[in-house]
């Protein structure tokens, strides 16, 4: 507990000396990506363009998706480069809503770029050993959960 | 089936589990007859990888036989007796066409929290957290091992299980350590630590070609277990100061190669010990770096680091200036197994490498929360304890 107290007190100092910077214009605050609902998700597939897109038919499950889709081959032997992102775009408090709803189209994007790289570079998508389960519910498991159920489609890409 | 679950920080305990199952078209299950502890798992067992969840099963260094495959599994089949890298890899993305196994693109079924973490996706890896795809472990009576074809290497006639067991993980991270640090002959290599990984490098270092090896410790058995069974020189950092005995063993110069075995939990002396310790606990700092400090303090100026110690997230006082004055290459990975364990198994079976005397305490599933109590606090001299599920 001692523990946590220290810890809490050292963050709140932390982040009111932030605060007191900011507020004196001597801190430049974060940039947020002025692209950030437009922006082209992409992924490299370690195949040649021509086994990507055969006769210029895209993959699945990238194919069901209703996105832009471009491709290029990769520099040196890296294969594809595949690009997507939602046809339909969404900004501010509309793409947030879309998030919490679990129906944000960039997300299912992220998923389906995964996918497909997988099934074309491996035949397969693995499958995680969570589907049979060994753990039992715990309030920090609770918290794990929420970031897990996230963690496939999220992150980098 | 039985398994050893971790249940929260510094709590272990032995429950019946599901069975595991095949899941995808390439997978085995395989029947585990030896797994061992690695120094890793204390990071998990100790709460400093906070992607657990209770009943999780641990453990991620084993072999064992074959007992059933998925239908496009083509280089095994049940009967085989095995070597599981801890590592899982595709075998087909760029990364593991490139030999770099632990950066997988397709082994990992939960990118987005090493994503976000790391800013990169890294490979999934048995009975290492959710962060790590939320695989089972190897201390269990059975495990599911995707893409087995290039996962499991069938072990050479006529060679123990307890010298095939380090081939899963201590010894081609030891061997990688080694490898990719650049050691050539006429090096003088300093490892840090001399757990499995630890002496693992520095026989790797030795049968690379190194010139003198010199491995730092405080446990005096573990150091006395390390001139005896690797043959190299050794430090005690409890009662020297390790940077000085280095330069007066190097001609002043350092080392050419260090090797860093120890990871996030770094121990050491002094006021650097009380600092990191108390960063550590209030979160402030998520890792130790003691062992990577020391070791850039100590190699040669145009010299090479290796860190093959795990670590998570955000070190403190790291000596970038150090690091980029000394004209410093600094390397690390977890391991990229697949790429060392064939030619470990020729000298495993040549007798070139007998790493079976690792395994200082050999005991039953059922003794895997003492085992790990042992290992933790390094009592009786452990150094591996090693279960054996159907003993």
């Amino acid at each position: 507990m001692k523990r946590l107290v220290a810890g809490a007190a050292a963050l709140a100092a932390g982040l009111g000396v932030a605060r007191w910077a900011a507020s004196r214009g001597r801190m430049p605050g974060a940039v947020k990506d002025p692209l950030e609902s437009s922006r082209w998700l992409g992924i490299t597939i370690n195949r040649p363009p021509d086994e990507v897109a055969p006769g210029g038919r895209l993959p699945e499950p990238l194919s069901r998706m209703d996105a832009e889709v471009r491709m290029n081959r990769a520099p040196g032997d890296r294969g594809t480069e595949v690009y997507a992102r939602p046809r339909a775009q969404r900004a501010g408090a509309d793409a947030v809503l879309a998030r919490l709803r679990g129906e944000d189209p960039r997300t299912e994007i992220r998923t389906a770029l995964r996918e497909t790289k997988s099934l074309l570079e491996t035949g397969d998508v693995l499958r995680s050993d969570e589907e049979i389960g060994t753990t039992r519910p715990t309030m920090p498991g609770k918290v794990l959960d929420m970031a897990l159920g996230r963690a496939a489609e999220g992150g980098r890409l | 089936m039985k398994a050893l679950c971790w249940q929260g920080v510094n709590e272990l305990s032995v429950e019946q589990v599901p069975d595991p199952a095949i899941l995808n078209a390439q997978d085995a299950i395989v029947k585990v007859t030896a797994s061992t502890t690695c120094g890793s798992d204390l990071h998990l067992l100790g709460g400093y990888i906070p992607a657990m969840r209770a009943g999780d099963v641990i453990g991620h260094e084993f072999i064992g036989e074959i007992v059933d495959v998925g239908p496009e599994v083509s280089r095994h089949r049940p009967g085989d007796r095995v070597v599981v890298c801890s590592i899982i890899g595709c075998g087909r993305c760029w990364s593991c066409r490139h030999d770099q196994w632990s950066l997988c693109e397709n082994s990992n079924p939960s990118p987005g929290i090493t994503d976000l973490m790391w800013g990169g996706t890294t490979a999934g890896i048995f009975g290492y957290s959710h962060a790590m795809g939320g695989f089972r472990g190897s201390h269990a009576e059975y495990i599911r091992v995707p893409f087995v074809d290039y996962n499991a290497f069938t072990v050479p006639e006529g060679v123990s299980d307890l010298d095939v067991l380090f081939a899963s993980d201590a010894a081609p991270t030891g061997w990688m350590g080694a490898e990719l640090g650049g050691v050539k002959p006429g090096d003088v290599v300093a490892v840090w630590g001399c757990g499995g990984v630890g002496q693992m490098a520095a026989r790797a270092a030795m049968l690379l070609g190194a010139d003198r090896v010199i491995a730092i410790d405080r446990y005096p058995e573990r150091l006395a277990m390390t001139a005896r069974h690797v043959g190299c020189e050794v430090i005690d950092y409890t009662s020297t100061d390790v940077t000085a005995e280095l330069r007066e063993r190097t001609g002043g110069r350092g080392p050419d190669v260090c090797v860093e075995a120890v990871g996030m939990e770094a121990d050491s002396t002094g006021i650097q010990r009380v600092y990191d310790g108390i960063k550590q606990q209030l979160r402030l700092e998520q890792d130790r770096p003691i062992a990577v400090r020391e070791a850039i303090r100590a190699c040669r100026t145009g010299g090479s680091v290796f860190v093959l110690g795990v670590f998570a997230g955000f070190v403190d006082k790291f000596p970038l200036g150090a690091l980029m004055n000394k004209g410093l290459t600094l390397r690390g990975a977890q391991q990229h197994g697949q790429r060392f364990i064939p030619k470990l198994l020729d000298r495993i079976a040549k007798g070139d490498l007998k790493p079976s005397y690792l395994a200082t305490h050999v005991m039953t599933l059922d003794e895997g929360p003492k085992g790990y109590e042992m290992f933790k606090h390094k009592k009786d001299g452990c150094v591996r304890a090693v279960f054996r599920p159907w003993a």
